[in-house]
C-alpha cells in the first residue's frame, strides 16, 4: 500500500475500509459513513493528547550535530522521577524526558539509513537551540536511547520548546510539517511524540453528529510515542513505556455504555492500549480503574482485548507494532486480505492516509454476557468452521463489498443520515 | 463559570483590561496562562499574581501569528491543564494615530484582522475542540462599540470588532447545546494605553479604570445565565440585573 505524503485538505475525504471479524467481511466506505456502522449506546474512545514538538535540532558538547526526538515525559532508562510540574495538569516541565538520538542528516532520510548519533554519556550537555538538556541515562542496550533533563522547566521550557522544536516525521513526507498539520480536532494536552494520527478523521460535524445519535464521545490521554528510531533492535521493543490517563469519566462513560450493551470502539491504538492498560491495572477481569500511569502492555493476538470491541484505526503495515496490536481485534489472515482489498482499492497507509475500522455488527457473546460488563480473559477465537480466502472472485467468504460509488466531494455526514 | 481551579486563558494580558482581569480571577482561585506579546510587562504580571499567592504563567507570543497559536495552546494545557475559560482581549487598532480608511495601508488592515479576528479564530478553534469532549467551556470575545458604530479613523478596528462579534454568535450558534457557550462583551472606553494611542486628547478622568470593569467582567464570568452568543455592554448588563 502506498503511503499518503501529506495531510489531507479535508479530513471528510478519507476513506473507511470496515471490517466486520464475525461475518468475516469488509467494505469500501468514506468516513462519513462511520455512524451508519455506530449504534446509540456505543461509546467511541478518543486519544486527546497533543503533538509535541519533538523533534529538537543540535550539538553535543563535542559539536557534534545531533537530533534529539522526544519519546515521552517519563525517564525510559536510568535514573527515574516523578514528572514535574503541575500535578493536576500532567505537566512535564522540569522533569525526565526519555529520547531517541540520531546523527547527521533529518527526516528526509529513512531513519535506518541515518548514521548513529554521536556517543553521549550521563552528565553530557546537549545544546538545542534554546535549550539545554543534561543527559541522566543512557539505555545499556541502546545507546541512542536516552533520558534527559532540561535546564529549563514551567512556562520558560515549554515556550523554549515550542520554539524549537519541529513535528517528528518520516521519509514519507515530502515538505517540512507545521505544527498545526499533525494535531486532531480535539487535542488538548501535550503529550505525544508522533501524532495520534486516527483521529485525523474526526471532524466536529461528524463527533457531533454521532452524539446526537446517541453515541458518547469519552477521552482518554495517551502519549503516543515515536514510531521509528533507526535501530532494529530498539525498533524491536516499540512501543517503549507510554504514560496515560483513564480520568474518573472516562470509566463512568465505558461503565454507561456495557450498561446499555453498547460498544467501545478505540480510536487509535494508543486508546486501545490506554483502556487495557487501565483494566490491566485495575486488577484484571476487565474492572476498569481510573488512573495515570506508564504502560508496557502489548496487544496482540495473544492478548485479547477486555474493554475495547472494535477499534477506527489507520492503515497500518504488517511488521509493525501498530499492526500487531491489529491481530487483537481479527486474525492476521483476515487482516492481511482486507490489506490487500485495501491497497488494490487505492487506499493510503501511514499517519495522514485512510482509515480501517474493526468492528463486528454484533456483539460478541463474552461481552453480552458479562456480569457487570466484565469480559472473561481469552483468545481470539476463529470462526468454528474452517475458512477459505478468495479476494476479488465473489466467491470468497471474506465478501469484499463497495459502499464508496456515492462518496464524492459532499460526503454523506452524520447530519444527513 | 465559578474559575476556582479552573484553568483560565487571557490574551493581552499584559497591561490594561487584561492584566487587570487577569488579577482579579487569580484572586477567584483561577489558574492563569497569560498571553502578551511584552516579555517584560507581562513576566511583571504574572510575578504580581503569583506574589499574591495566585497562579500565573507568561505566555510571550502574537496572537496574529499563525505558528505561535498551538505552541499558546500546547503550553497553556501543559501549564494549567484543560482551559476552561478563554478571553480574547489582545487588539492591534491600526495605524498610529489612527487613519481615514482611505489612508490606512492595507497591510494595516491586515495586521488588525490578524490579531483581532482570525487569532481569536485559531487559538478558539485549538481550545473549542477539547472544551467539547469536556462538556463545559467558556469564550469570551472583548469587543468595542466601534464594532457596531461606525466612527471615522475608527475603520480597520471596528471592522475586525464586528467580524470578531460576528464569530461569537456563530460559534454560539452552532454549539448551542453542547455546554460550550461563548459571548462578547462590550467594555467601554477606560483609561489604557491603547485608549491614549487612539484618543490622546480625551479626558482622562472621564474614562473608567480598567480595575473596575474586570471586576465587573469577572461577574460576567460567573454568571451562568447570560444568552449564549450574547453581545453585551458592560454597563448595560450591570443594569439589567
Amino acid at each position: 500500500m502506498k503511503p499518503a505524503a501529506w495531510p489531507r485538505a479535508d479530513p471528510r475525504t478519507t476513506r473507511l475500509l470496515h471490517l466486520d471479524p464475525r461475518r468475516r467481511r469488509c467494505a469500501d466506505r468514506r468516513i462519513g459513513e462511520l455512524a451508519a456502522h455506530l449504534r446509540p449506546g456505543d461509546l467511541l474512545v478518543v486519544n486527546d493528547a497533543a503533538t509535541l514538538p519533538a523533534s529538537l535540532r543540535g550539538v553535543t558538547a563535542d559539536g557534534a550535530p545531533v537530533e534529539v526526538r522526544l519519546a515521552g515525559a517519563g525517564g525510559e532508562t536510568g535514573e527515574r522521577d516523578e514528572i514535574g510540574g503541575s500535578g493536576a495538569s500532567g505537566a512535564a516541565g522540569g522533569g525526565l524526558w526519555s529520547a531517541v538520538l540520531f546523527g547527521a542528516g533529518d527526516w528526509r532520510s529513512r531513519t535506518e539509513d541515518r548514521p548513529p548519533p554521536p556517543a553521549v554519556r550521563a552528565g553530557d550537555t546537549l545544546r538545542l537551540g534554546r535549550l539545554q538538556a543534561r543527559v541522566a541515562g543512557v539505555d545499556p542496550a541502546s545507546p541512542r536511547l536516552v533520558s534527559l533533563r532540561f535546564a529549563l522547566g514551567g512556562a520558560a521550557l515549554w515556550q523554549a520548546l515550542y520554539h524549537a522544536g519541529k513535528p517528528v516525521q518520516y521519509a514519507h513526507t515530502f515538505r517540512p510539517l507545521a505544527l498545526w498539520q499533525v494535531q486532531t480536532a480535539y487535542a488538548a494536552r501535550p503529550w505525544a511524540a508522533e501524532a495520534p494520527s486516527a483521529g485525523f478523521a474526526l471532524t466536529w460535524e461528524l463527533l457531533l453528529g454521532l452524539r446526537r445519535r446517541g453515541v458518547a464521545i469519552a477521552r482518554v490521554t495517551h502519549a503516543a510515542g515515536l514510531s521509528s528510531t533507526g535501530d532494529a533492535r530498539l525498533d524491536a521493543r516499540l512501543p517503549l513505556a507510554e504514560r496515560y490517563e483513564v480520568s474518573v469519566e472516562a470509566v463512568q462513560a465505558v461503565g454507561l455504555a456495557r450498561r446499555r450493551g453498547g460498544r467501545i470502539v478505540a480510536v487509535g491504538t494508543t486508546v486501545a492500549r490506554a483502556l487495557e492498560s487501565a483494566a490491566a491495572a485495575g486488577g484484571g477481569r476487565g474492572r476498569l480503574g481510573a488512573g495515570q500511569g506508564m504502560t508496557e502492555l502489548r496487544l496482540g493476538p495473544e492478548r485479547r482485548p477486555r474493554v475495547v470491541g472494535g477499534i477506527l484505526t489507520g492503515m497500518h503495515e504488517p511488521g509493525t507494532s501498530h499492526y500487531a496490536l491489529l491481530e487483537s481485534f481479527a486474525p492476521r489472515q483476515l487482516l492481511d486480505r482486507a490489506g490487500s482489498f485495501a491497497a488494490r482499492r487505492g487506499y493510503r497507509s501511514h499517519e495522514f492516509g485512510d482509515a480501517l475500522l474493526i468492528l463486528s455488527e454484533t456483539v460478541p457473546r463474552a461481552r453480552a454476557a458479562g456480569e457487570g460488563g466484565e469480559v472473561r480473559e481469552g483468545r481470539w477465537e476463529p470462526s468454528p468452521r474452517p475458512k477459505r480466502f478468495r479476494m476479488g472472485r465473489g466467491g470468497g467468504r471474506l465478501r469484499m463489498g463497495d459502499g464508496s460509488a456515492t462518496g464524492t466531494g459532499s460526503s454523506p455526514g452524520p447530519n444527513g443520515a | 463559570m465559578d474559575v476556582r481551579d479552573r484553568g483560565v486563558m487571557i490574551t493581552g494580558a499584559s497591561r490594561g483590561l487584561g492584566a487587570a482581569l487577569a488579577h482579579e480571577l487569580a484572586r477567584q482561585g483561577a489558574r492563569l496562562a497569560l498571553v502578551a506579546r511584552g516579555e517584560e510587562a507581562l513576566g511583571a504580571v504574572a510575578g504580581a499574581i503569583r506574589a499574591a499567592g495566585g497562579e500565573a504563567h507568561p505566555i510571550v507570543a502574537d496572537v496574529g501569528r499563525k505558528r505561535e497559536v498551538y505552541a499558546i495552546a500546547g503550553a497553556a494545557a501543559a501549564l494549567v491543564g484543560d482551559v476552561d475559560l478563554m478571553v480574547h482581549n489582545a487588539s492591534a487598532l491600526g495605524p498610529e494615530p489612527l487613519a481615514l480608511l482611505a489612508d490606512t495601508a492595507c497591510e494595516d488592515l491586515e495586521r488588525v484582522l490578524a490579531v483581532n479576528v482570525v487569532g481569536p479564530f485559531r487559538l478558539t478553534k485549538a481550545l473549542a475542540g477539547p472544551m467539547l469532549l469536556r462538556d463545559r467551556g467558556l469564550v469570551v470575545h472583548v469587543s468595542s462599540d466601534a464594532g457596531v458604530a461606525a466612527y471615522p479613523r475608527w475603520g480597520a478596528y471596528g471592522a475586525s470588532k464586528a467580524a470578531l462579534d460576528h464569530l461569537a454568535r456563530t460559534w454560539a450558534a452552532e454549539l448551542a447545546g453542547t455546554g460550550v457557550r461563548f459571548f462578547g462583551v462590550d467594555p467601554g472606553e477606560m483609561d489604557t494605553e491603547m485608549h491614549a494611542a487612539a484618543a490622546p486628547e480625551a479626558d482622562r478622568s472621564a474614562l473608567a479604570r480598567p480595575e473596575d470593569v474586570a471586576v465587573r467582567l469577572a461577574a460576567m464570568i460567573g454568571d451562568d445565565t447570560i444568552p449564549n452568543g450574547a453581545r453585551l455592554e458592560v454597563g448595560a448588563w450591570e443594569a439589567r440585573r
